[in-house]
């Protein structure tokens, strides 16, 4: 039997060469683009003053995901592509279609304060696949906790979303940490939602006082006065890494780790200094050490790795090969590059601290 | 030809900061308006070719034809020209963006672009102008400076120039591969055959799209479809000659020998590029279907700059050349070309040989830098 599909992608295919169909489809819309998945941005809805929802129309590659993984966002800012993760707080599969993150804009991200107050409806963004383990459970549990701080919320958002669209929501409790009631981002929903549901308990914990002083955090003495049955529930703890540290330790010491999930936010990458490091070439699994004014091509090819290279002075793009991990400084303009997977001039980078490279 | 020996080291080095502070004053304002550019041009690009090659479908119809061969045309000028080449370049590499970006792009051109990086972009851009280093200066076949000795087979030059305008892609293609490198033993047989193989694989596909399945598709339009195909990639083929070639063969462009580059600062690098290039002069439209590459002298002081700032800065790049006394080639492209074409015919002949100064060597171009 003929098979038409495989013959038309074939003429299809050398019709476009040296492109592939796909590139045509997504010069007209990006949406339509099954290999480069991307998104319109259909509305950002402020949620407090520091914090937005975005509204995405996933493009045709999208294949939803479950409630509480997150995905990685790409952003064009000042022409540059800009990656970063996100949860997701919308529940899986909308009868609308659409998907949504909400994004707490840090004062030093550029990215998050880009997406909360620059990003416009019509812009388009690039989606990755939903990834990560802090979700449901395929059996529910018959009793849940959820123990979140600041935007620590949104997965547990989706997963609410979720549990309350499907009309089976179990025994929930939900303690939060916020600033204030109005900080809280998603507070009116979950009150709503907590006077709605007999099932769901919601706990709000508060962090400044009326004037502004700050009070404690949510601590594990006040989760457990409030929860008086936490080693009988499915835990899920979303926070800054002193809540997650605290809970994993109370946890462990109580022997009950493997009923409990975390995720915690990446913790800000910090410029180590310049005294140069450790520099691994994972693939040949050599290893040397550079100082801060030795390119990693030098660097490299001192240690016998062999290294794609060509005018050694930034301008020829015959050396860029992926970093792997660690932070580079490009010597002629100062930028420094720490995305694993960012390709990199070796002849004019330079380790700070220990990287790896993907050579 | 001045040559620029009135430069003092001090000079050279204080043209190299100047360029350097210039590049650097672009690199930090590369932004959003240059990205929407580069995204346009390719989805003008691509509308052109599709437009073109439906326009063509229709092509018994005498001005249908005509029409779609234009833009067909017009589309694989702008394809090789202003976007593989620069894309190449990784002038765009700065938005982050893998479906624009030198390591992924491959362009509608007989060499692939893995091979033609190599020899363009590092062995060209690197060695600019270097007898005996700079393959591109004749592309190994053609005698277009008197510093290359003459051989007998020049006489046929102008025939096969003529020759190779036509084919120019596949001429290049060929040319990447360096035949005459493993014929003196500097490169190995087999990578030779290797990369060889990619081109005919490249050759193949082209050859498949452009004169097979597109005219197929046509029906009853087989023939004018195939004519169209063929007269839009001889015309991007002699336009792609004729512009490269006006970028470092006229007058007024300098050759450099091995001697002369060692040990070559910063500044010396700047001087042989400024020295060794030749712009084309002439309205918006020549230098979008050049590639840009009509400010030649700005491309070669900064390869990796997006292409769209070379006119804005080629004043400021030619007033550089003024306060230091040193030429700025231009012409417009007939008197660039039949430059050129003269130069082509005349050194199909022996000599001329250099002012006579007996048994010295010429003097250097560049002056050594101090001690």
């Amino acid at each position: 039997m003929l098979h038409i599909r495989p013959l038309l992608g074939a003429v299809a295919g050398s019709m476009t060469s040296p492109l592939r169909p796909d590139d045509y489809r997504a010069t007209i819309n990006p949406l339509w683009s099954r290999r480069r998945l991307s998104g319109r941005v259909e509305a950002v809805d402020p949620e407090t003053s520091d914090t937005s929802t975005v509204v995405v129309r996933p493009g045709v590659g999208w294949r939803g995901g479950l409630a509480g993984q997150h995905v990685s966002v790409g952003v064009s800012i000042e022409g540059v592509w800009h990656r970063r993760t996100f949860s997701l707080s919308s529940p899986p599969h909308r009868p609308d279609g659409l998907i949504a993150i909400t994004v707490k804009a840090r004062p030093d991200g550029l990215v998050s304060r880009h997406i909360v107050h620059a990003l416009r409806p019509g812009q388009t963004v690039r989606l990755g696949p939903p990834t990560g383990r802090f979700v449901l459970p395929d059996e529910l549990p018959a009793r849940l906790l959820f123990v979140t701080a600041g935007s620590g919320i949104t997965p547990v958002m989706s997963m609410l979303r979720h549990l309350a669209e499907s009309r089976q929501m179990p025994d929930v409790m939900l303690a939060h940490s916020a600033r204030n009631a109005s900080e809280a981002i998603f507070g009116e929903e979950l009150r709503g939602m907590a006077a709605q549901l007999p099932a769901l308990r919601l706990y709000e914990h508060h962090t400044r006082s009326a004037g502004g002083r700050p009070v404690a955090r949510l601590t594990m003495g006040a989760l457990s006065a409030i929860c008086n049955d936490i080693p009988e529930r499915m835990t899920w703890v979303c926070g800054p890494p002193g809540l997650v540290d605290v809970a994993e330790s109370y946890w462990r010491d109580s022997g009950i780790s493997d009923r409990l999930l975390t995720e915690r936010f990446q913790p800000a990458v910090r410029p180590g200094g310049g005294q140069g490091g450790r520099v691994r070439f994972v693939r040949s699994g050599r290893e040397t050490t550079a100082s801060a004014g030795t390119p990693l091509l030098a660097a490299g090819e001192e240690a016998g790795v062999i290294m794609p290279s060509g005018c050694r002075m930034g301008v020829c793009h015959s050396c860029l090969v992926p970093l792997a991990g660690g932070q580079v400084r490009d010597l002629r303009t100062g930028d420094e590059h720490d995305t694993p997977g960012d390709l990199i001039k070796t002849c004019v980078s330079v380790p700070v601290g220990d990287v790896d490279i993907d050579l | 030809m001045a040559t620029p020996t009135h430069l003092s080291a001090r000079d050279i080095e204080e043209l190299g900061e100047e360029l350097d502070r210039l590049r650097a004053e672009i690199l930090a304002s590369r932004g959003e308006d240059d990205a929407r550019y580069i995204r346009r041009v390719i989805a003008a690009q691509r509308g052109l070719e599709g437009g073109g090659r439906a326009m063509m479908f229709a092509s018994l119809l005498p001005p249908a034809w005509l029409a779609g061969t234009a833009m067909l045309a017009v589309a694989k000028i702008l394809e090789n020209m202003e976007i593989g080449h620069n894309v190449l370049h990784g002038q765009w590499d700065w938005m982050r963006d893998p479906d624009i970006h030198s390591t992924t792009w491959e362009w509608d051109s007989a060499s692939p672009a893995a091979q033609w990086k190599y020899s363009h972009n590092y062995v060209h851009h690197t060695y600019t102008n270097v007898v005996g280093r700079d393959r591109d200066l004749g592309y190994s076949m053609l005698r277009v400076t008197p510093e290359q000795p003459w051989h007998p087979v020049h006489m046929a030059q102008p025939l096969y120039n003529l020759a190779l305008a036509v084919v120019f892609e596949w001429g290049i293609a060929l040319y990447d591969v360096e035949i005459e490198r493993v014929w003196r033993r500097e490169k190995d047989l087999d990578q030779a055959l290797n990369q060889f193989g990619s081109a005919l694989k490249k050759v193949w596909r082209q050859g498949m799209k452009d004169y097979v399945v597109f005219p197929l598709l046509a029906g009853p339009a087989f023939l004018p479809v195939l004519l169209g195909n063929l007269t839009a990639n001889v015309t991007r083929n002699i336009w792609a000659h004729t512009i490269i070639f006006c970028g470092h063969f006229p007058d007024g462009t300098t050759t450099f020998t091995e001697e002369e580059i060692e040990g070559e600062s910063r500044g010396e690098w700047y001087l042989r590029q400024l020295l060794g290039s030749a712009n084309i002069s002439g309205p918006a439209a020549l230098h979008l279907l050049s590639g840009n590459l009509s400010h030649q002298i700005e491309h070669h002081l900064f390869p990796d700059l997006p292409s769209n700032r070379y006119g804005q800065i080629a004043p400021r790049v030619r007033a550089l050349c003024e306060r230091f006394g040193l030429p700025y080639t231009t012409g417009s492209l007939p008197r660039q070309t039949a430059n050129v074409w003269r130069r082509i015919l005349r050194l199909a002949l022996p000599g001329p040989t250099r002012p006579a100064t007996g048994e010295t060597s010429p003097e250097p171009v560049i002056p050594a830098r101090a001690a």
